[in-house]
């Protein structure tokens, strides 16, 4: 499954992200690398975008992002 | 003898959130000058402290997660990195936040230059229950630690002798070296053992990191290489091999690779120095998130925070111009007395032509403490972090058009709401990170409602729908904003296509209250900055403006007409008196100017005196300047020396001179009329007319709307000294008189006249930090002429269309609402090409 069919108060482990350029080197800086956990903390107020919890820090992103990061449930 | 001083330069690098500037101003002090990187609009800051009797440049690097060449602020870190090679640079890091702070510090590290950490934020980390050892930190990075705390100033002088200390040190500087994992080494090694041939290429850069970076396919990397190697082609092609095997090896790209290791050395390095003494289940900002961040609850506080920010800044700010305006206005005073004095029908050139150029500073400067609490309250916002939270809850909204959730500031401070300023508006753009929304922001801002274009809508809806007022002024304040939007999505389909359009993956860092001393050095450092670099420009644009609104002036006829008919005046006048009045002297020949300018200050000081105190203290004033001036102004009727004293001849002075002052004033106002109607600008105004017709604008109008260029708030003082008063000298209000010389005007005329003004260009200074923030003069007159463009279709559609369709003035508005609705409508539902794969 992906990043943003993760429901809030869930957490899951990163397998791969599939995304290349721009957007793949950034996920990768941000930390999404294999094993990392995430849990995802809330929706937006407009349910887009997310907000997840990773290595210690919070972050938001867009499911059109999300949908780069393949995950599986813890 | 003595060593010679030298100069260090030490670069500042860190992490977004890391408190980098902080601890930039904690190693600089005050001593610091902004500038920006050649090129592009990052801003960079440098600053200088003095160390063992050595002088240490800093320059603060712009805050980036990582050093690729895939966005500005990482490619403008790493140039300065590798072309200025400082002698040391220091790596800010967030101790609460170690592990992903340290994938930076690997990338310096592996640059090859002397690297120094400072470990900031200690005691948020001890908070939340970390406990670094930093002596082991060190050890295993092989690098010297400083541990500080930023917002407190602690730790500054232990950072700066660490500094001078690696700089001396600097030979012996062995970091750890990130082992990538065998497969990835051995390629490595064969690839650096090949760069390291290459002297051209060893000059700049270090081998590993070359190595290390073409192995990530990074392009700028590639481009380097192909253009200072000379066998650049034949190492890309073994780099493209190598890669591609190990794709095929591993079913994974490099860089992914490399990214996991760092992370991977990261996480090792924290286990072995950072102990969890206690484990804290929900931090202050988790719960105050759930609140700010709810569904429910987030977008009132949200809306409550701008509306805050709104009255502080804009209404408030609006009533503290009232104390500064004076202080201004003495300024004014103060040039105007060291000018030659007034003439009787028109001024000197070297009188009016200063006084235009300070009146059109001063009409900026009026602006400053509004932007100092708006600057303040900015900086407020991001120091506490809710500016991402905003950018959070609104980023779906504006999305839509191709904008950014950081897209709303600047635009509430260009005033979606009627009332705000487009320079604070374009500047507070920096913070989007998204560089094709940040365009777009920046373009439409100018579009708000300034505070500069109510004075227009005001009279005009007065004047043309007074019955609905209030619906008018609600239709124009939400109209903007409905244009805005859908001019945002075409740019970003057109013009804005081949921009840069960055992921938005956004920290949401933990809170922190602010300094006043880091809010106050933001706050003042922006206004500077916007003083300096408006000041020489208006002074230039005022004159320019005036020359266009004042020449080539009168012909030698009408110039002698007003001649004649002024010393008339001045001859009926004297003759008014008679030759045996006490003060036929005084107000003979020069003394009758002398005698004017005392009369026009006199009742100037009169009209802003409220209570009696302030009205004898004026009289007192003036009283001391000329006594004898005094008893005409007066009307003849004074005290002096405890008894009132009735002067029949100053008063038959008095009665005269009022006469005087009125002709006077008249043909002011004509001459200048016709001298405008006659200038440059208005043969434009005139040219113009046969165009201008279909949007209802005739050459009166065009001429108010050019003039308004130079400042919008002019524009109704311009339509005031076109639409003169009739010659019997009644003050009658502007929109009698514009009434009465314009009686074919329909309320169409009026809303096109409006929405001209709503979809103006900006004024100069917002023009000039379009030039700033865009770094190019291409888009500063593209800002300039699409909202003409614009602006001109849409007013001929309602003007031309309104009266094909019959329309009334209400109707078309209406009808141009529903269509703006519908525009923008379809203009949210056009996808965005899927630029981000």
């Amino acid at each position: 499954m992906t990043l943003d069919e993760v429901k809030p108060g869930q957490e899951c482990s990163v397998v791969d992200v599939h995304a290349e350029g721009a957007l793949g080197q950034r996920m990768l800086d941000m930390g999404f690398v294999p094993e990392v956990r995430i849990k995802v903390i809330r929706n937006a107020p407009l349910v887009d975008p997310i907000e997840i919890f990773m290595k210690g820090y919070f972050l938001s992103l867009r499911h059109a992002e999300t949908k780069a990061v393949e995950v599986v449930l813890l | 003898m003595n060593e010679k001083a030298r100069e260090i330069l030490v670069a500042v690098a860190g992490q977004p959130n890391s408190g980098k500037s902080t601890i930039f101003n904690l190693l600089t002090g005050a001593r610091q000058h902004v500038a920006n990187y050649p090129g592009v609009t990052v801003e960079k800051k440098i600053g200088s402290f003095r160390s063992n009797g050595d002088k240490v440049v800093v320059v603060d690097l712009p805050g980036t997660y990582s050093l690729t060449s895939y966005t500005q602020e990482e490619r403008i870190a790493r140039d300065f990195l590798l072309l200025e090679r400082p002698e040391v640079v220091v790596d800010i890091v967030d101790a609460s936040n170690l592990e992903r702070n340290l994938y930076l510090t690997f990338q310096l590290i592996e640059m090859g230059l002397p690297l120094v950490l400072d470990l900031n934020m200690v005691d948020v980390a001890k908070r939340r229950g970390f406990e670094i050892n930093t002596e082991e930190l060190s050890r295993q990075l092989g690098i010297p630690v400083a541990p500080t705390v930023g917002n407190k100033s602690r730790g500054k002088d232990e950072l700066r002798q660490t500094i001078h200390s690696t700089y001396k040190n600097k030979q012996n500087f062995t970091p750890i070296r990130l082992n990538y994992g065998e497969t990835l080494e051995s390629v490595l090694k064969s690839l650096e053992e090949e760069l390291s041939q290459d002297p051209r290429l060893m000059e700049h850069y270090s081998s590993r990191w070359l190595a290390v970076r073409l192995m990530e396919n990074d392009s700028e990397v590639q481009r380097l290489v192909r253009q200072q190697s000379q066998r650049g082609e034949d190492i890309l092609s073994k780099v493209e091999q190598e890669r591609e095997y190990f794709i095929g090896e591993h079913k994974k790209a490099p860089e992914k690779l490399i990214a996991q290791q760092r992370y991977q050395a990261a996480g090792k390095i924290v286990e072995n120095c950072v102990k969890r003494v206690k484990v804290i289940p929900t931090t202050l900002t988790d719960r105050i998130d759930k609140v700010v961040c709810n569904r429910f609850f987030g977008p009132v506080i949200l809306a409550t925070t701008i509306y805050g920010m709104y009255q502080l800044a804009i209404v408030h700010g609006y009533k503290l111009t009232e104390y500064t305006w004076p202080l201004l206005a003495a300024f004014r005073n103060f040039v105007a007395s060291m000018l030659p004095s007034e003439g009787f029908v028109y001024d000197p050139i070297l009188r009016a032509m200063p006084l235009g150029v300070i009146d059109g500073v001063i009409a900026v400067l009026n602006y400053v403490p509004i932007f100092v609490i708006l600057f303040a309250l900015i900086a407020i916002l991001e120091d506490t972090g809710y500016m991402a939270r905003m950018a959070f809850i609104l980023d779906r909204v504006f999305r839509y058009f191709g904008l950014h959730g950081h897209s709303v500031l600047p635009l509430i401070l260009g005033g979606v709401c009627v009332g705000g300023c487009a320079i604070p508006g374009v500047m507070a753009c920096r913070g989007i990170k998204d560089e094709k929304a940040r365009m777009a922001t920046i373009l439409i801002v100018p579009l708000m409602n300034c505070m500069a274009k109510i004075p227009l809508y005001v009279l005009l809806i007065g004047m043309f729908f007074a019955r609905q007022k209030a619906l008018m002024m609600f239709f124009i304040s939400t109209i903007t904003i409905i244009i805005a939007l859908a001019v945002a999505k075409i740019l970003n389909l057109t013009v804005l296509r081949k921009k840069e359009s960055a992921p938005f993956i956004l920290e949401m860092p933990a809170y922190h209250l602010p300094t006043f001393s880091g809010v106050m050095h933001r706050c003042i450092e922006r206004v500077w900055l916007f003083v300096k670099k408006i000041i020489s420009v208006v002074i230039i644009v005022a004159a320019i403006v005036y020359v266009l609104i004042s020449y080539p002036g009168l012909n030698k006829e009408r110039s002698a007409y007003y001649e004649i008919q002024s010393s008339q005046a001045i001859q009926t006048f004297h003759e008014k008196i008679g030759d045996n009045n006490s003060y036929t002297k005084l107000v003979a020949g020069a003394q009758l100017m002398e005698f004017t300018t005392y009369w026009d200050e006199y009742k100037k000081a009169k009209m802003g005196a409220k209570t009696k105190q302030t009205k004898e203290a004026i009289d007192q004033k003036f009283y001391n300047k000329k006594p004898e001036f005094f008893k005409i102004v007066k009307r003849g009727k004074y005290e002096l020396e405890g008894k009132k004293i009735v002067d029949k001849d100053a008063a038959r002075v008095e009665k005269a001179y009022k006469k005087l002052s009125k002709t006077r004033k008249k043909f002011r106002r004509e001459r200048r009329e016709e001298t405008i109607t006659l200038s440059y600008l208005g043969k434009t105004g005139h040219f113009l007319e046969p165009v201008t017709k279909f949007a209802g604008f005739n050459w009166r109008v065009n001429i108010a709307l050019l003039s308004s260029f130079a400042a919008k708030e002019s524009s109704v003082a311009t339509l005031g000294s076109i639409y003169q008063s009739s010659p019997e000298d009644k003050e009658v209000r502007l929109e009698e008189r514009i009434k009465e010389k314009e009686p074919g005007w329909t309320p169409l005329h009026a809303l096109g006249i409006i929405l001209f003004m709503a979809m103006y260009p900006p004024c100069i200074p917002t023009l000039l930090m379009v030039k700033l923030e865009t770094a190019s003069l291409k888009w500063m007159f593209f800002a300039t002429l699409y909202p003409i463009v614009l602006g001109f279709i849409m007013v001929v559609l309602i003007f031309t269309g309104g009266n094909l369709l019959g329309l009334s003035g209400l109707q078309a508005m209406v009808a141009f609402y529903i269509l703006a609705i519908a525009v923008t409508t379809v203009m949210a539902f056009i996808k965005r090409k899927p630029e981000l794969a």
